[in-house]
């Protein structure tokens, strides 16, 4: 009980009337960023997107408007469908990107060359939505019957089993391959508006805005509206919104259809983009990367996801392995910068944390060359100044496979140690994890980008579970006592 | 797909002595899952990736002592190193796995947990990739304490120890199926048996109720993580001297047929997992020997969709009361 209220009121449990004064007791800078999104309407934010989104291809290049515009906004397109799925029923399902497989590999039959047929947008995008909102539906059936766990099972195989289908089995269908095996089916049309094509990259970026703008318009009423509120409900308590004579298993089944037919809507777009698809585009990678957008967005949150998407789809960009190193290397390194202002406070323990880490690596880097010059001979990956003052920071021997592996399994026990211990161990501790993250970085993840990527949201996921499950901008879940 | 005209004897007993290994090889990963998911109610995705990196644990012994093209001990020896060496190392991943990505979320949604799980399996996976690289690493068991292995002369392992029906059963089947056979004995006595086994029956069954009797239930949970996957690194090591071939991603395929094995047993159960695991070895034995490589493992799949459907509580297991 809140000590100075008032009086306690018959019939109003204290402890559920003072849920509100708790959530935005949040301090820091994810108590910001919720104090941010409650105080500007939802109006106000999507017209501020909308404004900033359709801007950006005035200044942008066309290579980035496709990498960092149209890309994210699929991601944000994908966000929200499986927001629908795990943030408002709080279904886990592990299969989604099969449904965004089976829409872009529906489209891509109806409107390509493959089979001659080109079918007009107005017509495809209908039939393809609707039928991966039926797969959904067929798929969730089982969900009916079994437990929560077993539907994660179900869906992770039906995952799989998609890409083995396409992959391997590609049944021959009117003389040729239905799925083309590992080469995809290429030459797909583009997305077109009542016949008239959108070829050039500004036009699909526009269209695909308009298309993520209606969905995020059609979702904010639909999470408002008695379904949305009774997707929560289940999601918190099935037990008790089953007792409140919610239909539980329709709304399970509602939930799969909405998120898969968003998904497929998704598919036919990327298809179209993409002019061709390839079963690995919808392997087991993406599915994470999209769990990580809805996760580091915030659970049931629409501006969430859209952060998520952005923020998740630039560092994949930055660690793209055709993309210059510098730009990964500044992000990796503003990163962690970030992290430790936002996690050290006072600002004195911050700053000897950063000036022991800099002094830490000077002197190690000494160390290292009085002992034998090959062990900092090694060559720093490209990049201008700040390279240069890398290489003379950071231990990179000459040929340094083996070092690189052992100093990333001791990055990672330093990692864990840093979580166990507390007070000025802590602190003491972070000055080599920091240093040996950059080391890391420079032996090993710079000659791998795509790799590091992945192990980085691996560690994301893990890390959000179980630091902020609610994610930045999500709702933390009510305890019941 | 032709079915075969006359029964084959050869064939027959061929698939069933590959089945047989191949099926305690599942049983071994099964017990992993079927132990954490009785204890915490949790899908440990990441126990396939524990199983992987005790197939690699079990290469770098087999490494270190000289490459298994010339060994420096004799194989005995090794072998015994090799098993030693990856379960251990495997029990203590599957131990810090869940103090640092299971424990802090005991009390969280049950989503969050499975969310991490899946964190963890594709974090473990990558960091495999980048440390040892996207090709293959081969035991070479077929010349493994062979005299003259360059050429190519089967060593001692994959030599016939004995013969059924022109059908040649080689030493290492037999070394898997006893050590799976001799770990799950151990295994049975210490649950059954034992004052930890108690307390891990006890924990799976009220941890609430467990912990207010004195039981501690973190460690009873660190312990079953602990023995669940240091199975799963015996059965990496197996994979590695049965097939020769480990790789970084071994371990999702292998996971799925684990679990589907703990499924189809009934999970939670621990003799429905070893009857599990059996089950679909042998399943993917003859449907790959019967219908062709490729429907194996979609028959494996199958099976799974089907126990689902018609008995969710799998063959040995109980039905679940749900709580109010």
């Amino acid at each position: 009980m809140e000590a100075g209220g008032d009086k306690p009121r018959v019939g109003v449990d204290e402890w559920v009337a003072n849920v509100e004064g708790r959530l935005e007791r949040r301090t820091g800078f994810a108590g910001l960023a919720r104090r941010i999104d409650e105080f500007v309407p939802p109006w106000t934010r999507l017209v501020l997107f909308a404004v900033i989104a359709a801007s950006l291809p005035l200044w942008m290049g066309r290579g980035d408007l496709f990498a960092y515009g149209i890309f994210t906004l699929v991601y944000v397109l994908l966000g929200l469908g499986l927001n629908i799925v795990v943030g408002y029923a709080g279904l886990l399902d592990l299969g989604y990107v099969a449904f965004f497989g089976f829409g872009a590999y529906f489209y891509a039959l109806l409107s390509s060359e493959h089979y001659g047929l080109h079918w007009p947008s107005a017509v495809s995008f209908p039939v393809v939505v609707v039928s991966t909102a039926l797969l959904g539906l067929v798929l969730g059936i089982p969900s009916r019957r079994l437990l929560g766990d077993y539907l994660a099972i179900v869906t992770l195989f039906f995952g799989q089993a998609f890409v083995v289908f396409v992959n391997a089995a590609n049944p021959t269908v009117r003389g040729k391959g239905l799925t083309g095996g590992p080469n995809g089916i290429a030459d797909i049309d583009p997305n077109d508006l009542f016949g008239y094509e959108l070829t050039t990259r500004r036009q699909q970026y526009w269209f695909i805005l308009a298309v993520v703008l209606l969905v995020l318009i059609g979702l904010h009423f639909l999470s408002e509206s008695r379904t949305g509120r009774a997707w929560r409900a289940l999601r918190e308590d099935p037990l008790a919104a089953e007792a409140m004579s919610i239909p539980v298993n329709r709304l399970k089944l509602m939930a799969f259809a909405f998120g898969a037919g968003i998904a497929g809507l998704t598919g036919c777009i990327f298809a179209a983009v993409l002019t061709a698809v390839t079963s690995g585009n919808f392997a087991l990678p993406i599915l994470i990367t999209i769990y990580a957008i809805v996760i580091l967005g915030g659970i049931g949150s629409l501006t969430g996801v859209v952060i998520g998407a952005i923020v998740i789809n630039v560092s994949f960009q930055f660690l793209a392995p055709e993309n210059p190193q510098n730009n990964a290397r500044i992000l990796f390194y503003a990163v962690i910068v970030l992290l430790l202002v936002l996690s050290l406070r006072p600002w004195w323990r911050l700053a000897a944390v950063l000036g022991g880490t800099i002094a830490f690596g000077l002197v190690a880097h000494t160390l290292a060359e009085a002992i034998s010059p090959s062990w900092t001979a090694g060559p720093v990956v490209e990049g201008g100044r700040f390279a240069h003052v890398i290489s003379d920071w950071v231990i990179i021997p000459a040929g340094h496979e083996r070092f690189a592996n052992v100093a990333y399994i001791a990055l990672i026990v330093a990692v864990l140690a840093v979580t166990r211990i507390h007070g000025w161990w802590r602190t003491l501790l972070l000055i080599p994890t920091v240093y040996l993250a950059a080391v890391v970085w420079e032996t090993s993840f710079v000659e791998q980008p795509a790799v590091a990527r992945w192990i980085l949201f691996g560690a994301l996921l893990v890390t959000l579970m179980t630091v902020r499950p609610q994610g930045l901008l999500g709702t933390p879940r009510v305890e019941i006592v | 797909m032709a079915l075969p005209l006359a029964f084959n004897v050869e064939l027959f007993i061929q698939l069933l002595v590959s089945g047989i290994t191949l099926g305690s090889l599942y049983a071994l990963i099964a017990l992993g899952y079927t132990m954490v998911y009785g204890i915490l109610k949790l899908l440990n995705f990441a126990h396939g990736d524990v199983y992987m990196i005790g197939a690699f644990a079990g290469y770098g012994v087999l490494t270190l002592l000289g490459g298994p093209l010339s060994p420096n001990i004799a194989i005995a020896p090794l072998i015994v190193l090799m098993f030693l060496v990856a379960m251990i190392a495997s029990g203590l991943l599957g131990v810090a796995i869940e103090r640092f990505a299971y424990r802090p979320l005991r009390e969280a949604p049950r989503i969050a947990p499975l969310i991490s799980a899946l964190g963890v399996s594709f974090f473990l996976q990558n960091s495999a990739l980048l440390l040892f690289g996207a090709q293959f690493r081969s035991y070479n068991s077929f010349v493994l304490g062979s005299k003259n292995p360059e050429f190519f002369e089967p060593g001692p392992l994959t030599d016939a120890l004995f013969v059924v029906k022109n059908v040649n059963v080689q030493l290492i089947q037999v070394i898997v199926l006893s050590t799976t056979v001799g770990l799950m004995v151990a295994l049975t006595v210490l649950v059954a048996k034992t004052q930890i086994g108690k307390a891990m029956r006890a924990t799976s069954y009220d941890r609430e109720a467990a912990a207010m009797m004195g039981i501690d239930t973190d460690r009873v949970i660190a312990t079953t993580f602990f023995i669940g996957s240091l199975l799963a690194g015996a059965a990496g090591v197996m994979f590695g001297l049965l097939f020769s071939q480990v790789f970084h991603f071994m371990g999702f395929l292998a996971g799925l047929k684990g679990f589907t094995a703990a499924v189809v047993g009934g999970i939670g159960s621990i003799p429905g997992a070893m009857l599990g695991g059996l089950l679909v070895g042998l399943a993917e034995s003859f449907a790959g020997g019967y219908l062709g490589g490729r429907w194996s493992d979609l028959t494996v799949f199958g099976i799974l969709i089907l126990v689902l459907l018609v008995r969710p509580s799998g063959l040995l297991g109980t039905r679940a009361i749900q709580k109010v």
